[in-house]
């Protein structure tokens, strides 16, 4: 055995201990030798297809990546890898030869925001400050706020919560305005569906967004900070408030922070499940302890914000990166992204994709590169129909436009919006009045109803996709659902009412044939409307092994041994798990078209 | 067991010198007490300035809180955009069906409280549900009821042992 340290590092951040992280953690910890293994409990390294992650450091300084490990193979790690020196092949996520495609989905990202997520340990502040945490306060506490807003200004970068506008300037403009106190929030309310960037960033490098608020707070003078983290994140919200209390021992809260004049406060505040609250208005609100309804803007918060004084409201990548500019100086991060969108965006890459999880991509690269080099192509190996970004505000991206470079300028041209991050893929299996029914009724769910357009537009709208979901949809309803959308945009007060009919209005453009096969033929191409679907059983392959009974839940399957069995169409609900069950292939989706025509015919 | 006023009371006196109290108050009785009944809100409405409507109005606004207990299980099943796309709505008819009850609603055994919710931020690990703050994920029918299966064995044994 030698005498050298071998270093440990298990990802344990939600998804890392959803998928079992905890158990193998414990494993190492149980069973490891002391004197020679160092564990390091880390966030999530964005490799989230396969968690439990384990990171093997050998004395040398080479690190060897395992994935899915189970609490046996970390055992099987321990004998054979760290008392032995010899890699276990068979559980690396990725290949020894770095040069192997496998590799692009690190290769091809430029981690800035993320630089410390997966590599520190979120839960020990000393490890955040070996990593330069804490330097670029300093730095910026002997600038003085004039200079930190002008370096962000030559940094280029712009608020990362969707909207894009200038960090420096929401900063200049809340330092001017009259009056006291003044407040900085850090948005967390990440609400869209499919979204996960900000979660993993707080849980994985929270110090870093702590740094990013005592500098926005310093720069435009600033006594008062907040959190404003969704209650759905308790991990977040913990380990957030480690680090508090840690940057208080270590006195960069509170009163002279590193004896200078600047004296700050920061508070975590919990959403309470309200997608409005992302809108920078309504967590005012909400803050203030009052239902979160957005307000009229002008005047805009940065003259009149929390409890009616200038705040300046920052979404979490945003201030993820702001230490790391005022660190290493803007040119650091200016030379990534294009003209006009300066820098990296950290995507939440999800969906129908091999390699799903958290990337960060230099603004610019094109929608094809993120889907089939970084993410590995589609995972249902059939073929790639749309990528949906900025969830319920966004739109779908077909796959003719992958050449399309995502920043903030072209994402715009093409209808859709470059979101907070959250992405989707899709196959060919995904039908787009599902996509474009999911996100209105999520949107329906969430308006406020404030404002008319958006209350009753969205349900309307819901009503024309539900019934062209079932195969009642009227010719005029394409038409009417692009009227409507238009009207939800312009007749709504804020950024979710304007921006609620996107999924409907991108699909219309980029997938009205869809639109056309369910209302003029009662076909729904992808085979997912369950009222324009049916299930068979192939006779030939049916070996009446009963798996499909028992998983039925309406009882709709019948048939004896030795014969196929028969669905029953009227019972059968087409919730699909007959499907699943069957392991012989011997269950078919069919679609309807006959029973629409009869039925218009009637309705004529 | 405590008088749940009392705790209430703790509650509102932890929060007196917070701006805008209200939502952190009705949070922490909802983290103590497991729900916010009508009576506890007229309770911190004589103890604070806020009007009982607006405590009201805020409780109905917000979806995390409830007005009544939840079950022994409580069941939030993920509908975010990837968990829709990996078949949520399968789980959720499987869950349905299993525990004799629907979403937004508790079993008439008091043993589950089925509740669908925004994304849980598990994306990669589609369908995901979380079961009394335990997430499992890449859930398929099989998977879902053997989970079920297991919580009605664990009450099993706890009532026998």
């Amino acid at each position: 055995m030698n005498d050298t340290i071998y270093i440990v590092k298990i990802g344990l951040a939600s998804c890392g201990i959803a998928a079992g992280a905890t158990s193998v953690y414990q494993t190492f910890e149980a069973q490891m030798d002391r004197d020679h293994v160092s564990l390091i409990p880390t966030g999530c390294l964005g490799v989230c297809y396969c968690e439990p992650l384990v990171e093997v450091i050998s004395p040398s300084g080479e690190s060897v990546l395992y994935g899915n490990v189970t609490p046996k193979d970390a055992q099987q790690i321990m004998e054979q890898h760290i008392n032995q020196g010899m890699v276990v092949q068979h559980l690396l996520a990725f290949p020894q030869d770095r040069e192997d495609p496998e590799w692009d989905y690190f290769n091809k990202q430029t981690r800035f925001a993320l630089q410390n997520c997966g590599v520190i340990n979120p839960e020990d502040i000393n490890s955040y400050t070996d990593a330069g945490g804490y330097q670029g306060l300093k730095k910026s506490l002997m600038l003085g706020p004039e200079l930190i807003i002008k370096e962000l200004e030559q940094a280029g970068l712009r608020g990362r919560g969707g909207a894009g506008f200038p960090t420096y300037r929401k900063w200049q403009l809340t330092r001017q305005a009259v009056g006291k106190p003044k407040y900085v929030v850090c948005n967390a309310d990440e609400g869209d569906p499919g979204a996960f960037m900000d979660r993993s960033i707080l849980e994985s490098d929270p110090h870093s967004v702590i740094e990013g608020l005592l500098i926005a707070g310093y720069a435009i003078g600033a006594t008062q900070g907040y959190f404003y983290v969704r209650a759905e994140y308790p991990l977040a919200i913990k380990r957030l408030r480690i680090a508090l209390d840690q940057v208080r021992a270590a006195k960069l809260l509170g009163t002279h922070i590193l004896d200078t004049d600047f004296s700050f406060e920061i508070d975590i505040r919990e959403g309470a499940g309200a997608f409005v609250c992302g809108e920078e208005t309504a967590l005012l609100m909400s803050i203030e302890g009052r239902r979160g309804m957005p307000r009229f803007r002008p005047p805009y918060p940065a003259e009149k914000g929390l409890f009616h004084c200038p705040t300046a409201i920052n979404n979490v990548e945003t201030l993820a990166n702001v230490p790391r500019i005022m660190y290493q100086g803007h040119a650091a991060y200016s030379k990534h992204g294009t003209e006009q969108s300066k820098g990296t965006k950290v995507f939440a890459l999800a969906g129908k994709v091999n390699r799903g999880g958290l990337v960060e991509i230099p603004m610019g690269m094109n929608v094809n590169e993120l889907v089939f080099a970084i993410g590995g192509g589609i995972s249902t190996g059939k073929p790639f129909k749309a990528i949906q970004t900025g969830g319920p505000s966004g739109g779908c991206i077909p796959a003719e436009l992958g050449e399309t470079p995502v920043d903030y300028e072209n994402l715009a041209q093409i209808g859709a919006i470059m979101g907070s991050g959250g992405l989707l893929v899709m196959d060919e299996d995904t039908c787009m009045i599902d996509v474009a029914k999911f996100f209105l009724h999520f949107a329906r769910e969430e308006s406020c109803g404030k404002c008319t357009f958006c209350r009753i537009g969205t349900e309307k709208m819901l009503q024309i996709l539900t019934r062209i979901s079932q195969g009642e949809g009227k010719p005029t309803d394409i038409q009417v659902l692009a009227d409507l959308g238009q009207k939800i945009q312009v007749g709504s007060m804020c950024g979710l009412g304007q921006s609620v009919p996107n999924p409907v209005l991108t699909t219309l453009k980029y997938f009205r044939q869809e639109y056309e096969a369910h209302i003029d033929a009662g076909i729904c191409p992808a085979k997912q409307c369950k009222s324009l679907i049916d299930y068979q059983i192939v006779t030939e392959t049916c070996r009446s092994c009963n798996l499909c009974v028992i998983s039925c839940p309406v009882k709709a399957i019948s048939g004896k041994k030795g014969q196929a069995y028969q669905i029953n169409e009227t019972t059968c609900v087409r919730c699909g798990l007959c499907l699943d069950s069957c392991r012989f292939n011997a269950i078919r989706v069919t679609s309807l078209p006959t029973k629409h025509t009869e039925a218009t015919t009637e309705v004529i | 067991m405590q008088d749940p006023l009392v705790v209430v009371e703790k509650i509102v006196a932890r929060h007196r010198d917070t701006p805008g109290a209200a939502i952190p108050i009705l949070q922490g009785i909802q983290n103590k007490l497991g729900y916010v009944s009508p009576l506890f809100l007229q309770k911190v409405a004589e103890l604070t300035d806020i009007p009982a409507s607006d405590l009201y109005g805020i409780v109905t606004f917000y979806s995390q809180f409830r007005l009544d207990p939840v079950g022994r299980n409580h069941v939030q099943i993920c509908h975010g955009t990837a968990c829709h796309l990996a078949g949520a709505e399968k789980v959720t008819d499987v869950l349905e069906h299993e525990t004799k009850t629907s979403c937004g609603c508790t079993s008439a055994d008091k043993e589950y409280t089925l509740e669908k919710v925004a994304c849980i931020g598990c994306c990669s690990l589609a369908p995901v549900i979380n079961i009394n703050g335990k997430i499992h994920g890449h859930l398929t029918a099989e998977k879902t009821k053997k989970i079920l299966k297991g919580i009605t064995r664990e009450k099993d044994e706890g009532e026998k042992g």
